[in-house]
């Protein structure tokens, strides 16, 4: 069983924000993937796509499932991260104030994510796009 | 088992939208506007209250597995965020009384046995 699905993720697209990350949940709830894990990536999946929403200028969220893994792939077009220490930081934002006021922009996204993942890297500088890799056990 | 029409009914609330999905059953209450957090900790079966009214709290309700949405206080609710409820199916309620106030009156349903 090996599937791969990408979904395109607009700038400041508020309206659809969310989309990615339900259908990322319904896919794994038909193949039988237990409530908890499909949870763990749902909550992973949700601030990849809102951080690609409010941070980047657009990109993809990609899903794969082998045998064994799920994998959730956050590319975007930049601009990048200057200080990815400081942005694994909780609490830590550079989320603009009308984000903030939707209650969004806590600084606890990356940190959310990696917590639940099994395996989580980041790549990133400033003037090129982010990747983020978030892997799951089966 | 606390259904939400059951909530609607005894805790007098409005249903603004996602009339289809009220024989949900509700588990527990969660009250949080930072949706980061609500997303991290809030449970599946959860009534949540929460005064954000703009579209993004069905995507947190949906993946959060929330059984309901109240929003308190006769908060005004953006035009996308009435659809979207309708869509999905999830209760979007509203009260006249604050987040402390539904809560108490929550926990005494919930302690009588979901009466």
């Amino acid at each position: 069983m090996t599937i791969k699905l990408s979904y395109e993720i607009g700038k400041n697209d508020f309206a659809k924000a969310g989309t990615a990350s339900s259908s990322i949940k319904k896919v794994l709830r038909q193949l039988g993937i237990s409530a908890d894990l499909i949870r763990r990536v749902a909550v992973a999946t949700y601030e990849a796509e809102m951080n690609i929403v409010i941070h980047s200028d657009g990109g993809n969220i990609i899903l794969q499932v082998i045998p064994e893994k799920i994998q959730i792939t956050a590319l975007d077009r930049g601009p990048g991260i200057a200080d990815i220490d400081m942005a694994m930081k909780e609490g830590y934002s550079t989320a603009p104030e009308e984000v903030r006021e939707m209650g969004f922009g806590a600084g606890m996204g990356l940190p959310n994510m990696k917590r639940c993942a099994d395996e989580f890297s980041i790549t990133s500088s400033l003037g090129n796009p982010t990747e983020l890799i978030i892997v799951f056990n089966i | 088992m606390l259904r939400v029409n059951t909530l609607v009914e005894k805790l007098q609330l409005e249903v603004v939208a996602g009339a289809d999905g009220l024989e949900k059953e509700v588990k527990g209450m969660y009250v949080g506007d930072l949706l980061s957090w609500v997303m991290a900790n809030i449970r599946n079966g959860n009534c949540w209250i929460t005064i954000q009214t703009h579209v993004n709290v069905i995507a947190v309700a949906l993946l959060g597995e929330a059984s309901c949405i109240i929003i308190p206080e006769k908060a005004e609710i953006d035009e996308a965020t009435i659809e979207k409820a309708n869509i999905e199916n999830i209760p979007l309620l509203r009260s006249p009384l604050s987040a402390y106030e539904l809560a108490l009156q929550f926990g005494k349903l919930d302690s009588d046995g979901n009466q």
